[in-house]
């Protein structure tokens, strides 16, 4: 469905179906649409034979990255003899993103369920809901939805009754973009600042409390109870004939410079062009599209051309020079000026650098205070080649790529538009030029 | 970049050092206290109780003085600064007292190219506060710019304490702000 607009034609609702539907909130509601099936018929399986369904669907994280997800799973070693721990990351703050959010505030027992159902496939007995704290809505809905959950035995000692232990809590963040990281998230976690943290190790070995960790996507979550009920050969449907790579449904939020902003889900490989201007109304009118940022505001922005020639799943957005990224469709028209929006992306990531890496802390906000000079007409010819140094020195050499997210508007936008940041620079230097003696 | 220009809360001329004029009366007594309990029952290290302690406190109180730290940190078995080190580093536990309701405007790029910065505007002339981050002179207001609410489709969202308005526009903020009293 794309909410809030009425589900279009082409569109593919999988994890959307019931997006505006109040009913599907209430644990009643939710079973009648055939909830908690997949969780009850997976605590009868072998966690081995759940991660080999997910692994065989194509399953990919739906955050950012694109890991498959089974294989993830996989890493999980059964009977070590510690505990282990699922962790849900539903700390959505990439720019430009607002799916997770319609997935927790309308279906959150499919979350549950999810969630549930990764517990007993890793070999965990305890899943936390990590949740941003401005979600004021979702988690309660969430944390309604698990109390439920639990009164029902559908959660606890006894997991409907089959004797095994199944733990879902809700846990709220409290303000802090670089959370979404999965090892911040552990840090967080705990109790600590939410700085990342080096790897190896990875979280399958040592992740929260030091104990083996899986960290998941809300949607990838939410999308395991489908893999399960349907089969993973349902899911591979959900692809283009030429790239197995990408399978299933995804959702994408829409914003910014656009007739319908919301969610639309679609399936894997579907025409960008298609989707910008026949599911998503194409521009206001009287103006026209200008650049797209695919992916949330870490990957490259396209140009209009290069957007139109995309295809909607993880190779199809490289091979138009971005990524899918968290599916954060933020689209800018002509009216925008464009150096203002980048700097405003570059104040973001000043503002929620952790500060740990130096090139990190010092490169955000540096390439803040250029890029606002240059918006300001102040800028130098001599600033582009700076920015362009210091987003090198950005890239690739920090413990996260909080650092690299923010270069690459930057970098993208000056490759690009560079005569959009041209047409604001009237100063070659600002250095002082001594007078002739 | 100074506090403010970074989206902060500038400290009030009358707190000094986040300090209570009165003394601290415990957060964790009665309901609060067994509520903290069953939370701890829920993580394998008393250290992960932390940020849903602070999240307590500051409902509780409005905001997490460092006498509220050190209460946290002695049923936490923590040390006081260690739970400032963390206090400090999320943006949503307020330091120092901010007015009666606490407005965050999202502008950040995908709500500016919508119109954030003139909704922002519009909540500084109508609350009085003038300035981001600066309580308004009737202590029911402080306005801040916030980054990425997560609702990008629905600009501008607005947060007012914890409820979440979507899709605020500069024409709607006087309505907006008389369900405030």
């Amino acid at each position: 469905m794309g909410y809030p607009h009425k589900p279009h034609a082409r569109e593919t609702p999988v994890l959307s179906q019931y997006f505006g539907d109040a009913e599907a909130r209430s644990l009643d509601g939710w079973r009648k649409r055939g909830g908690y099936t997949a969780f009850e018929r997976s605590l009868g399986m072998a966690p081995a034979d759940i991660v080999n369904i997910v692994k065989e669907s194509g399953l990919r994280g739906r955050g950012g990255a694109g890991f498959p997800t089974g294989v993830k799973w996989s890493f999980m070693k059964p009977g070590d003899g510690k505990p282990h721990y699922l962790c849900c990351n539903a700390d959505e703050s990439e720019p430009g993103t607002f799916k997770d959010r319609e997935i927790m505030r309308w279906t959150p027992h499919a979350l549950v369920e999810g969630c549930a159902i990764g517990a007993h496939a890793i070999g965990a007995e305890t899943a936390y809901i990590y949740i941003r704290g401005e979600f004021t809505e979702p988690i309660a809905w969430m944390e309604a939805a698990i109390k439920d959950a639990y009164a029902a035995g559908i959660l606890g000692k006894n997991a409907m009754g089959s004797g095994k232990t199944v733990n879902v809590w809700v846990h709220r963040g409290a303000g802090a973009y670089i959370c979404g990281e999965e090892t911040a998230l552990m840090n967080s976690l705990e109790g600590r600042r939410g700085n990342p943290r080096i790897k190896p190790p990875f979280p399958a070995v040592a992740g929260v409390f030091g104990q083996p960790t899986t960290i998941n996507n809300v949607e990838t979550l939410a999308a395991v109870p489908h893999v399960l009920n349907n089969g993973a050969d349902w899911y591979k449907k959900f692809s283009r004939s030429d790239n197995p790579k990408s399978t299933g449904t995804k959702l994408y939020s829409v914003c910014g410079n656009i007739a319908r902003p919301g969610n639309y889900e679609v399936s894997m490989g579907f025409p960008f062009k298609d989707f910008l201007y026949d599911l998503c109304g194409g521009p206001l009118p009287g103006r026209k599209f200008r650049a797209v940022i695919p992916g949330g505001i870490s990957v490259p922005i396209q140009t209009v051309s290069e957007a139109e020639a995309s295809l909607m799943d993880y190779e199809g957005f490289v091979a138009q020079g971005t990524m899918l990224g968290s599916g954060g469709v933020i689209v800018v028209d002509d009216a925008q000026n464009l150096v203002k929006f980048i700097a405003r992306a570059a104040r973001f990531f000043a503002h929620e650098s952790c500060a740990q890496c130096t090139q990190c802390r010092e490169g955000t906000a540096w390439t803040t205070k250029i890029l606002e000079r240059i918006a300001a007409g102040e800028g130098t010819t001599e600033d582009l080649d700076t920015l362009l140094e210091i987003a090198d020195n950005m890239t690739g050499k920090t413990i996260c790529v909080l650092s690299d997210s923010c270069a690459t508007p930057v970098v993208s936008g000056l490759k690009k538009f560079r005569s959009d940041f041209e047409s604001l620079i009237k100063k070659k230097t600002h250095h002082l030029v001594p007078a002739v003696a | 970049m100074s506090i403010r220009e970074m989206g902060g809360v500038e400290a009030p001329a009358d707190t000094s050092h986040g300090r209570h004029a009165e003394p601290h009366q415990p957060v964790f007594v009665g309901a609060r206290k067994e509520e903290l309990d069953e939370l701890l029952a829920r993580y394998p290290s008393k250290m992960a109780a932390l940020l849903p302690a602070l999240w307590m406190v500051q409902h509780d109180r409005g905001w997490v003085s460092e006498d509220a730290m050190a209460e946290v940190a002695k049923l936490l078995e923590l040390t006081p600064a260690y739970v400032k080190g963390v206090v400090t580093f999320y943006t949503m536990y307020h330091q120092h007292p901010v007015g009666k309701y606490f407005v965050q405007v999202c502008t950040t790029s995908p709500c500016q190219v919508c119109g954030a910065e003139e909704v922002v505007d519009a909540f500084l002339r109508h609350t009085g506060c003038q300035e981001l981050g600066v309580t308004s002179p009737d202590d029911k207001f402080t306005v801040i710019e916030v980054e990425c609410l997560g609702a990008c489709g629905f600009a501008t969202p607005v947060m007012v304490n914890e409820d979440f308005i979507e899709s605020v526009t500069p024409e709607g903020v006087p309505e907006l702000l008389s369900r405030y009293k």
